[in-house]
């Protein structure tokens, strides 16, 4: 079994895990057009390579962040998602 | 016996067939360039040169003809699916299957044996009363049926009485069967090299020459080729070849896997899927068992097989026929599928003019060789976007206008 080394609860199976999709940037849904909108949700890069992907303990329902090479199946790195993401998003209302 | 057998070889009033291009240069120019030579791009080419009369065209296919998923798959055909986009085409498909083989003069070994899905909760009977009425709308034979007509059909089958998942009903789809996989390919491959279409083995597309939103030549490991026109039919890596053409595509690259038994004596006719517990399974004219499920729970460009997926498919296989465990495995294996998120294909324009998709085939694109050969070979030759693939292009995801088949596809593609 692959081992995933997780931020919080250490190495465990890859089978406690699920995988999330890639992190991309969310465009501000109350500002991007449709078709930027569909873009984000539908489109990706898809690259072999490395990738920065979210990740999730599902029996902690933890989420964190790791690169992988999507060619060789290594896992390069995981760490928490607050190395990335500072702030909090907040989703306001769309004003009418 | 034995040199009776190398006379007839060495023979010369029986000389061995060539049906491809032998290896040459490639040329400066072609009109078309197909880029992956699995069943589709050669199904492309084969079109293009019997019926538009086009035949100056290149095959490039970086490892050998077949070697992708159309020498990989499970070879599942069936029309079954929910939206009236899909069943159109499918159906299509299974037309063009059933006179292959007198067509190429080479025996594609395709078979008529119906194809059932099976049902567990009242969810899934819902859903396959819709299917069968949709299916039967539009010309396809599907049928809901019981627990009487299942055992019939499938005498060895486990319905599980007092188990875990008790089967109450089934999809019936009498059109369903079967074909060898490497023949529909080798068939297209010769008819369309018969016509003049020179096929590259080893010849990997490494870029692409786009300027001023149309594409001018491909790069490759043996030279630059400048071009008419290309289409992309490479299956598991096509966001590689859209990210050398300069676009994103709405796709996930998924292993898929597979495994075969020994061959046994023909027991089970029917093709057989149980998407509740991620299975389905086939009895090959040779008589192994093929049996296959699900994607892998996360995307990578890679063929490695798991020990998860083994044993995942094995207890499903057993909960369903449970003879199956007195079998030994002989092979398993897996693809690298383009997964999209309605898991319907990608096909027709792209945002370079000239540059043509096949793509998005997933788990499910065997079926779809011949047809799609046809009208992709239609949309090249006259510009046009065929009425049967209008509602796979690219640009619907733009739309928010999915043509949705992931519950007529998981797990019984
Ligand atoms: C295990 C498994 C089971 C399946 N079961 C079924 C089934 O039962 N029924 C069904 O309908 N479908 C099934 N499928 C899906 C089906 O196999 C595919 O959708 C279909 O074969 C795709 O055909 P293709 O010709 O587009 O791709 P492929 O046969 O994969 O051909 C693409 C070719 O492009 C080549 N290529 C890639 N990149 C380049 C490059 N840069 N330069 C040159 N060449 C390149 C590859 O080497 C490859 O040979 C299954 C797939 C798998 C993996």
């Amino acid at each position: 079994m692959k081992i995933v080394p997780c931020p919080l609860n250490g190495p465990r199976n890859i089978s406690e895990f699920a995988y999330g999709g890639e992190v991309e940037l969310m465009p501000d849904p109350n500002t991007s057009s449709s078709e930027e909108w569909a873009e984000y949700i539908f489109f990706s890069d898809n690259p072999a390579g490395v990738v920065r992907e979210w990740w999730c303990h599902s029996a902690t329902s933890y989420w964190f962040i790791a690169e992988r090479n999507t060619v060789t199946d290594e896992i390069v790195r995981t760490y928490p998602a607050s190395e990335l993401f500072k702030e909090r998003v907040e989703f306001k209302k769309e004003s009418e | 016996m034995p040199f009776g057998l190398l006379k007839y070889g060495l023979s010369k009033t029986y000389p061995a067939k060539h049906h491809f291009t032998p290896r040459k240069d490639l040329k400066k120019h072609y009109d078309v360039v197909i880029i992956g030579g699995g069943g589709h791009g050669a199904a492309i080419a084969y079109y293009l040169a019997k019926y538009h009369g086009i035949t100056d065209i290149a095959i490039l296919e970086k490892g050998y003809l077949g070697g992708g998923n159309t020498g990989r798959n499970t070879a599942v055909l069936r029309a079954n699916y929910l939206t009236e986009e899909g069943v159109t085409f499918y159906r299509e498909s299974l037309k063009l299957y059933r006179d292959l083989s007198n067509e190429f003069d080479y025996n594609i070994m395709w078979e008529n044996r119906g194809q059932l899905t099976l049902a567990t909760t009242d969810a899934a009977i819902g859903s396959f009363r819709w299917r069968a009425e949709v299916n039967k709308h539009l010309g396809v034979q599907s049928e809901l049926i019981g627990r009487d007509e299942i055992r019939e059909l499938v005498p060895l089958l486990n319905l599980g009485d007092g188990g875990r998942y008790p089967i109450l009903g089934g999809l019936w789809h009498a059109d369903g069967g079967t074909a060898r996989h490497d023949a529909v390919v080798w068939g297209y491959a010769k008819g369309a090299c018969e016509r003049g279409v020179e096929l590259h083995q080893l010849t990997e597309v490494t870029g692409l020459d786009v300027e001023h939103g149309r594409i001018k030549a491909v790069l490759t490991n043996r030279g630059t080729v400048q071009c008419g026109c290309a289409v992309q039919a490479v299956a598991g890596t096509s966001s590689l070849l859209a990210a050398m053409a300069g676009f994103k595509l709405p796709i996930h690259t998924y292993p898929l896997q597979a495994m075969v038994t020994q061959p046994y004596k023909p027991i089970l006719d029917p093709l057989v899927s149980a998407p509740h517990v991620h299975v389905y399974i086939q009895q090959t004219s040779r008589g192994e068992f093929v049996i296959g499920g699900g994607s892998d729970p996360y995307p990578l460009y890679n063929t490695r097989s798991t020990l998860e997926m083994k044993e995942s498919l094995c207890s499903a296989i057993q909960e369903l026929f449970p003879f199956i465990g007195q079998m030994r495995l002989l092979r398993q294996w897996a693809g690298i599928t383009d997964m999209t998120p309605d898991y319907s294909p990608i096909m027709g324009l792209s945002p370079v003019e000239n540059y043509y998709l096949d793509a998005g085939w997933g788990t499910w694109g065997f079926k779809a060789t011949p047809i799609s050969g046809k009208t992709m070979a239609e949309l090249i030759a006259t510009g046009r976007v065929p009425d049967l693939i209008k509602p796979f292009g690219v640009d619907r995801f733009l739309r928010f206008e999915q043509v949705n088949e992931a519950g007529a596809t998981a797990a019984s593609h």
